[in-house]
């Protein structure tokens, strides 16, 4: 597998992106809007995975350079039940997401075509088309790429785990003791940094494709514009008779899987929990808040609309009785 | 004549609490987009665990948003068709206006960030987060002072002459 993107696909999705990610303080980065024009979406095609995990390995070793390095002894919380998140002792952890693995592969046992067989999926971040970890982040340190990848500013985060209790599948992890918050008030505010997959941003404003995909010797993932993605993932689920997942969860997401079997079947197999993402359906996060943008268009004008009829009526009334008087008089 | 005073006075009062009650609901839902309050146990007293919920403060926020649009509007217009007729913005008056414009424009533009397909920068999305956030505390602050000192929006147009 060529480590390139294609020139169509780079061209097409990828130019903003390398503008911008290659000079991060620049303002041509970009939020991106909901209908994922412009998106680079990645294809996992989960009946090729062999579960070897050469794409963990590649991206700890491509991402290494971001992995927390905690100062010690962490400073003392108050109040006390907020926890100290140490994963610091255990960067060795594979078998979940975690602030030093930022990748990790389901396994799920399941019936295909009658016979019992292990599915192997790669879990990461999904890159929503909207998503509420980057609305929501009240600092602005998560952020959105217009090429569609979200990434946590480490330099801004101050740990407050916001991004994870939002995000519907609970990606980013923390770590105490490391950030921002260490200069600010350490004992009463922030708790460390949030850490996730970045799609390895710094390749892709390169041109060139994530780790994980390069190093995959089973060709699982691809990555593209999300349009030519959606359409390659639906050919390949009417060929086999598969299944789709993230295409509609949480209004869209740039990670598309295909599967041979229902995704309520992997989710019921797969082992779920913190740093464990579960495959259930997802709503739209975003979606009441952003019903409710119409009725702000609305409201200004209700309420002018509602000061012209009172002035009206006042002019009215200050008529009428100027004109009784004059009767009167 | 006095009833129809009586009247005006009445929904003036209502329209008065409404916005107080706004403002207030704005401010508890706003400070609850940061993770505090489950932190240091408010929302831990009983029927105060929504504000732990970072969706429903979102959208309790969006919704306190359009009502102070609608209301914002509705005094601005007021103010413009039949007030300055004979009353005038006090000082304080102009710099809880202008710091409120501040507050709304942040806000909108957060809205269109969150919405619709709209490039800003990071940055511009940092400055507008610390701008609404910084903008609300003065803005609560300047509240009080004039709540505290009996600071009124406007003064009769006579005053002026005198002043």
């Amino acid at each position: 597998m060529s480590e390139s993107i294609s020139r169509r696909s780079f061209l097409k999705g990828g130019i903003a992106a390398a503008g911008s990610a290659a000079a991060l303080a620049v303002p041509s980065v970009a939020a991106a809007g909901n209908s994922g024009d412009g998106q680079l979406a990645t294809l996992l095609d989960i009946r090729k995975c062999i579960g070897c995990g050469a794409c963990v390995e590649a991206c700890r070793e491509t991402n290494g350079h971001k992995f927390p390095e905690p100062e010690k002894p962490f400073p003392k919380m108050y109040p006390s039940r907020v926890k100290v998140e140490d994963w610091s002792d255990k960067r060795h952890v594979r078998d979940r997401l975690t602030p030093y693995n930022f990748l990790y592969i389901q396994h799920a046992e399941v019936e295909v075509n009658g016979g019992k067989e292990t599915i192997n999926i790669p879990r990461r971040c999904m890159h929503c088309v909207n998503p509420p970890c980057v609305n929501l982040c009240p600092w602005g340190a998560a952020r959105q790429y217009k090429n569609g990848i979200s990434r946590i500013d480490y330099d801004l985060c101050l740990g407050g785990s916001k991004c994870r209790n939002v995000c519907p599948w609970s990606i980013p992890q923390r770590q105490t003791g490391v950030g921002l918050y260490l200069d600010i008030m350490p004992s009463f505010a922030g708790n460390g940094v949030m850490y996730k997959c970045d799609r390895c941003y710094e390749r892709v404003a390169r041109g060139k494709k994530p780790a994980c995909i390069v190093a995959c010797p089973a060709n699982v993932q691809k990555i593209g514009p999300r349009n030519e993605i959606i359409r390659e993932a639906h050919e390949i689920a009417e060929e086999i008779g598969g299944y789709i997942y993230g295409e509609t969860e949480n209004g869209g997401t740039n990670t598309i899987y295909v599967s041979p079997v229902p995704f309520e079947d992997l989710n019921s197999a797969i082992e779920k929990g913190a740093g464990r993402p579960h495959l259930a359906p997802a709503d739209n996060a975003m979606d009441k808040a952003e019903n409710l943008t119409a009725a702000m268009l609305i409201a200004p004008f209700a309420g002018i609309a509602a000061a012209a009829v009172k002035t009206y009526s006042f002019i009215n009334k200050s008529g009428q009785a100027g004109k009784d008087k004059g009767e009167a008089s | 004549m006095k009833t129809r005073s009586n009247t005006t006075a009445r929904s003036q009062r209502k329209l008065n609490y409404a916005y107080g009650l706004i403002l207030f609901l704005l401010a508890l839902t706003g400070f609850a987009q940061m993770p505090i309050f489950k932190r240091y146990y408010i929302a831990d007293i009983p029927g105060l665990g929504w504000l732990a919920e970072f969706y429903t403060t979102h959208f309790l926020h969006y919704l306190g948003a359009a009502a102070i649009l609608a209301i914002a509007a509705y005094f601005a217009a007021e103010f413009f068709l039949v007030t300055r007729k004979y009353r005038r913005l006090s000082a304080s008056g102009g710099v809880r206006a202008a710091i409120l414009l501040g507050i709304i424009v942040s806000g909108i533009l957060l809205v269109i960030r969150n919405t619709f397909f709209v490039p800003f920068s990071p940055q511009v999305v940092i400055v507008l987060l610390l701008a609404h956030l910084g903008l609300t505390m003065a803005f609560l602050l300047v509240l009080l002072y004039c709540r505290l000192a009996g600071k009124p929006w406007t003064v009769p147009r006579h005053e002026e002459a005198q002043s």
